[in-house]
């Protein structure tokens, strides 16, 4: 299975972790992933939300680059990343005045895009191309008795739910069945982490984190897994904060998907850069049978 | 630029807003608006609002549409869309206050305490700039302009994302940023003359 694949501007800072673990997974797997060539920003919702036209147009760079190579599934491992690639895709597809407007933009600058990519997470591409039952065939550690919160967020299946539902999304818990763990029940799963308003407005952010964090601790699980660098950041670093504002006192490991299913198909941690985490995951590894 | 103070000033707006909405591919379906109130229940963030969305389409259907360009509503939004897949009149609220983002930036109004038009503003420069976004720089040029208080309570976080490797001091830049330029300039042309 060869695809191609769209590592996002987080990649190489804050969730370098999640670039390097995804490849490995997707290695030990036999997914082929072709690095986008020049890929640029996706337009994110920063920009996005300001600069509509102009986001398109940078947005569908990647995909006419993606087109280029052969067209072949372009795969984006960050939520942010995924909805605005695959909207831009769609509304290129559903709107004749953009599909105009962005190829003579990228006309000018020597390319162009007949919207044939398709768009799609790591997490779909793992669960319904390879199956979990080929995932389950190759797990060398099984995550006996590991208490799972499964933490979608919100822009991995709001607003297109291409892959899973928008209000109850169970891939992620069935990936963490497939390796040995125990998805443990979690309303609050599609809650959103605050995103970048914990720059602009942390009391917003810091409260929407405390619901997350509280409903994996109440649940008792031993740690959180995310599909999105943002997520992650968000859930992971700021628990000082969130601990000072709620006088609570959290210490719950979080982890990218990856790093989780890397642990389970074998994988070593230096690889998964499992010391990059900021509250220490060896709770957790202590807690699976080698 | 329209005068937001004056009556003829808001009519325009709301012009300019109707065929912008419109524009969004399934847009007309604002019209459907039943003022339910299943997005201001489904927002994580309303309660900090001055308008929660239902009462952004009312208030635009009361013709009072300069408060809601004004108001810290739009910058409170996370994107989580919530409201998009639950209004049961498909009305794509999220894309709507994307909209109204786009208007308050254009004619500048905005609340003081709002610091995301200066946040997304930094963000747009880096991205256009190098063609992907700056981690350490977006932070640190969003604290030394605009929230000299968040350096001391990030501080320590800081720190550690620096020391485990995970805010590179300096940015990545793609080849192609002429191209982007290029993009840029041409949609940008367009944008002004609708």
């Amino acid at each position: 299975m060869k695809y191609l694949y769209f590592p996002g501007c987080s990649a190489e800072a804050t969730g370098r972790a999640y670039d390097a673990s995804a490849r490995a997974c997707a290695a030990a797997l036999d997914i082929e992933l072709v690095d986008l060539e020049d890929w640029n920003c996706c337009g994110s919702t920063s920009y996005f939300s300001i600069r509509e036209l102009e986001s398109f147009g940078v947005s569908a760079r990647n995909l006419a680059i993606a087109q280029e190579m052969g067209g072949m599934d372009l795969i984006a491992t960050c939520n942010a990343c995924y909805t605005i690639l695959a909207k831009t895709n769609r509304y290129f597809m559903d709107d004749p005045t953009l599909h105009e407007e962005i190829n003579e933009a990228l006309a000018a600058a020597g390319r162009r895009y007949d919207g044939n990519v398709r768009v799609r997470h790591l997490l779909d591409v793992i669960v319904n191309d390879l199956g979990l039952e080929a995932v389950s065939a190759r797990v060398r550690r099984r995550l006996s008795k590991l208490r799972v919160a499964c933490y979608y967020g919100c822009q991995l299946s709001r607003p297109m739910g291409t892959f899973d539902d928008p209000e109850f999304p169970v891939t992620m818990d069935q990936l963490v069945e497939a390796v040995g763990g125990e998805p443990i029940d979690y309303p609050v799963k599609t809650k959103c982490c605050g995103g970048m308003l914990m720059l602009t407005q942390e009391d917003a952010a810091l409260k929407l984190c405390h619901e997350v964090l509280q409903g994996a601790a109440q649940k008792g699980a031993d740690v959180i897994i995310t599909a999105c660098p943002l997520c992650e950041m968000n859930v992971e670093a700021y628990q000082p904060m969130v601990n000072k504002a709620y006088g609570t006192d959290f210490h719950i490991p979080v982890m990218y998907f990856t790093q989780l299913l890397g642990v389970a198909l074998g994988i070593d941690d230096r690889t998964l850069e499992l010391d990059k985490q900021l509250v220490p995951v060896g709770g957790v590894l202590a807690k699976v049978p080698v | 630029m329209v005068e937001l103070e004056t009556t003829e000033g808001v009519r325009q707006l709301h012009k300019i807003f109707l065929d912008d909405v419109y524009g969004i591919p399934g847009g007309e379906k604002i019209k459907l608006c039943q003022q339910c109130g299943t997005c201001t229940g489904s927002c994580p963030t309303s309660y900090l609002m001055d308008y929660g969305p239902r009462e952004v389409i009312a208030f635009f259907r009361a013709g009072m549409i300069e408060q809601v360009v004004k108001s810290n509503t739009i910058w409170l939004c996370t994107s989580c869309y919530y409201c998009t897949v639950r209004c049961p009149a498909g009305i794509k609220i999220t894309d709507i206050m994307y909209e109204l983002k786009r208007l308050a930036i254009k004619y500048e109004s905005w609340p003081d305490e709002s610091k995301n038009p200066a946040m997304s503003k930094i963000f747009i420069d880096y991205v256009e700039k190098y063609g992907r976004n700056y981690e350490l720089g977006l932070m640190a040029k969003f604290t030394l302009t605009q929230k000299l208080s968040l350096g001391w309570k990030f501080k320590n976080l800081g720190l550690k994302l620096f020391t485990s490797g995970r805010l590179p001091v300096k940015p990545h830049s793609i080849k192609g940023r002429d191209e982007l330029t290029k993009i840029v300039d041409v949609l940008a042309s367009k944008e002004v003359a609708q």
